[in-house]
């Protein structure tokens, strides 16, 4: 195996003035690896997955994608137009869905398809339908997200993210703010997508869900990566006693 | 009081016009200086700043009066009309810059944070995420722009603008009845208050219909 990574973060650092919310973190994924990142609140878990796409600039360090670096030095007007294509193969899904509520769900999902692709208004609406399938709610396609459910919202974030065709999915605690019967329905789009092989970096609070579906796990706590391996050893056997104390306590009344 | 009436409806239309124009202006330089107030420049935050405060700090009156009287020292000759809309126009668009701006960053940053992760630039997420749903947030507290707007047109009657208030003054000459001449315009600027509050009504029940 001599495949570069697909994601590849290398010695990232951040501060808010001296407060160090990422220290030296490197982390390579690979295509098609499902990755989650679990830790206390504050541990930096977020701040490290929106570094990916630049939502927040490290101080330090450097992420790729491929063979382009998103955090590239440039002039402004330069980096611009860098980050916003390079963002286009990076899709994002966030805790609260940001869906557009002035838009419908297919214009939710074919905005940025539209905007920056320059597709044709069928072309458009077959998109809309392929990704609304996929997350099994193409019967909403006319609706607008007041709407919907929680978890129908994060369904239609999802298709929105998809329909930009990217190369790496970022989740962001999708189902964090989802009322505790709607998480499932979220988890199973997520499942689907690995099972198609998407290349996925997962935030998360759900240890079960991080457990089944993932190749790698990483334990951050305090802006560092305490521990890192497969979801078996992490969950089962984890050898950082930071690492421990935290699975004790959200493992229970889990499994 | 009849014989009157036909006078005052004609100064009702000057009324009308100056709160039209003048809120057009407004309009514009409120969205001008929001996008100032706004901006990435320094600069340009900065003569966004000093507009709203200057405006804001100073008497609307005051400002009718620099432009119609003083304006002619720095050679800026205008009709009472000209300089009254003017004036008008510029004070109601520092309210306006406020107005706006307030709508546009009450849009939840999730919402730009959404449209950039896709791959919009920020004037694409600017069009056609952040400003369609600010539009909807303005439409009221603008129309409490233009409320004031209408009633401050009477200020314009101190530099002898043929409006609905200097008419009024006018005639209670003549009549000696200057209760019914002010309730007679009273009324009128209520009519007009009373329409534009619905039409504003109706604008924003539209805009928030989904």
């Amino acid at each position: 195996m001599t495949d570069r990574p697909i994601i590849d973060i290398r010695h990232a650092a951040k501060s808010y003035g001296p407060l160090e919310v990422l220290k030296d973190i490197s982390l390579q994924v690979q295509k098609g690896q499902i990755v989650a990142i679990i830790g206390p609140s504050g541990s930096g878990k977020s701040t490290l997955l929106r570094a990916i796409n630049d939502l927040d600039p490290l101080t330090a360090g450097e992420v790729w994608l491929e063979d382009t670096q998103v955090n590239k030095a440039l002039p402004t007007r330069q980096y611009e137009a860098h980050i916003n294509s390079v963002r286009q193969n990076i899709g994002m899904v966030f805790q609260h869905f940001n869906l557009f509520p002035h838009l419908n769900v297919r214009e939710n999902i074919t905005l940025a398809p539209k905007m920056l692709k320059g597709i044709s208004n069928e072309d458009a609406d077959e998109l809309a339908v392929e990704q609304l399938n996929k997350v099994g709610l193409l019967d909403r396609i006319d609706y607008y997200p007041s709407q919907l459910s929680g978890g129908q919202k994060q369904r239609v974030a999802i298709a929105r993210a998809l329909a930009m065709k990217p190369k790496v999915m970022l989740f962001d605690e999708a189902t964090s703010a989802l009322d505790p019967e709607l998480v499932e329905e979220v988890n199973l789009v997520m499942k689907q997508l690995a099972e198609e092989h998407m290349t996925m970096i997962i935030v998360t609070h759900e240890m079960g869900f991080a457990q089944d579906v993932c190749d790698r796990v990483l334990f951050m706590d305090q802006g560092v990566v305490v521990e890192e391996g497969p979801p078996e050893v992490i969950f089962k056997n984890p050898a950082n006693d930071r690492t421990k104390n935290f699975l004790r306590k959200h493992l229970k009344g889990q499994n | 009081m009849l014989r009157v009436f036909p006078y005052f409806l004609q100064a009702a239309w000057v009324t009308l016009q100056l709160s039209v124009l003048s809120c057009l202006l407004g309009l514009i330089c409120g969205a001008l200086g929001a996008a100032a107030r706004l901006s990435r420049s320094p600069v340009l935050r900065l003569v966004g700043a000093t507009y709203v405060s200057v405006i804001r700090g100073t008497p609307a009156l005051i400002q009718i009066f620099i432009l119609y009287f003083g304006g002619p020292q720095i050679g800026i000759q205008l009709e009472a009309f000209e300089a009254g809309m003017l004036a008008l126009g510029f004070n109601i668009g520092a309210y306006m810059t406020e107005t706006m701006r307030g709508a546009i960053i009450s849009v939840d940053r999730g919402q730009n944070e959404a449209a950039r992760t896709l791959g919009l630039s920020r004037f694409e997420t600017f069009r056609a995420v952040t400003l369609p749903q600010a539009m909807r947030l303005m439409i009221r507290p603008l129309g409490v722009n233009i409320n004031a707007l209408i009633k401050g047109t009477a200020l314009v009657a101190a530099v002898s603008v043929v409006e609905l208030t200097y008419t009024a003054q006018r005639y209670i000459g003549s009549t000696y009845k200057p209760f019914e001449m002010f309730f007679l315009a009273g009324a009128i600027y209520m009519t007009i208050i009373y329409v534009t509050g619905h039409g504003v009504s109706w604008l924003d029940r539209r805009a928030a219909l989904k």
